[in-house]
């Protein structure tokens, strides 16, 4: 079955962005195919290349991270809310004349059409958060 | 009642309108669905159907008037919106009192409307 997940909740607020990526490696590990994670909102900031966390919690990019160069799996965020949530590529910086690109090069800029496409191709569409 | 190839959505709507950016959200999600032709629909529940309420004046918090972009759903051809009559009874939303076509379901009948979508996401 082929599976797509929305994320609509930041790492830093809850539990819920942790349970998509666990919830993700799950439907990898029984064999199904994992479209597309599309992140919008405040879940935009699960892309932020800078977050720091105490030692003893677990990083919520490691499992992002792993998602995409192990499994492949596109990480998709929304670009409207990308941009006022301060999550930007080269190009974005560049565009808006800001110091540097903000986002973990494993997550990809782009728009909702990316989420309809995702609904599209998908048999399951899960919302985390929100 | 999804076109051809595409699938059919249902929006489920459940916060506040100005609590967080979630509606804006939600509303921005309809219209790309809407803009690539794909069946969609929405549904207001609990504290969802607060968006639908008349005379909302946001002038004094900065933020832009959600009422407002819902009454331009017909413009996208959604001519009437789902509501959970529970939560409208609670907050005495009526469908005289909304910009949009309401169209009032008990909790049975939400349940029957949500099994008739390929897809739901949740706001």
């Amino acid at each position: 079955m082929i599976y797509s997940l929305l994320v609509l909740s930041s790492p830093v607020s809850g539990q819920v962005s942790r349970a998509a990526a666990e919830f993700a490696r799950s439907v990898i590990a029984r064999g199904h195919t994992l479209h597309r994670v599309f992140f919008l909102d405040a879940g935009t900031v699960n892309s932020a290349a800078a977050l720091v966390f105490p030692q003893d919690e677990p990083d919520p990019a490691q499992h992002w991270t792993e998602l995409a160069q192990t499994h492949a799996v596109e990480l998709i965020i929304c670009i409207s809310s990308a941009l006022r949530h301060g999550m930007l590529d080269s190009v974005e910086a560049e565009r808006y004349e800001r110091p540097s690109s903000t986002i973990n090069p494993v997550f990809t800029i782009s728009g909702l059409g990316q989420l309809v496409d995702a609904c599209m191709q998908s048999d399951r569409m899960i919302t985390f958060g929100g | 009642m999804a076109a051809d190839g595409g699938k059919s959505t249902l929006i489920i709507i459940r916060h506040s309108p100005y609590g967080s950016a979630l509606a804006k959200a939600s509303l921005d999600v309809v219209l790309a669905n809407a803009a690539f032709e794909q069946a969609v629909d929405l549904l207001f529940v609990g504290d969802g159907v607060l968006q639908l309420l008349p005379d909302q004046d946001t002038s004094a918090i900065g933020v832009r008037n959600i009422s407002r972009q819902l009454g331009s759903l017909p413009l996208y051809d959604i001519h009437r919106v789902y509501v959970d009559a529970r939560a409208a009874a609670d907050y005495q939303l009526t469908a005289a009192s909304s910009a949009v076509e309401l169209h009032l379901l008990d909790a049975g009948q939400m349940q029957q409307l949500m099994v008739a979508y390929d897809h739901l996401l949740s706001f």
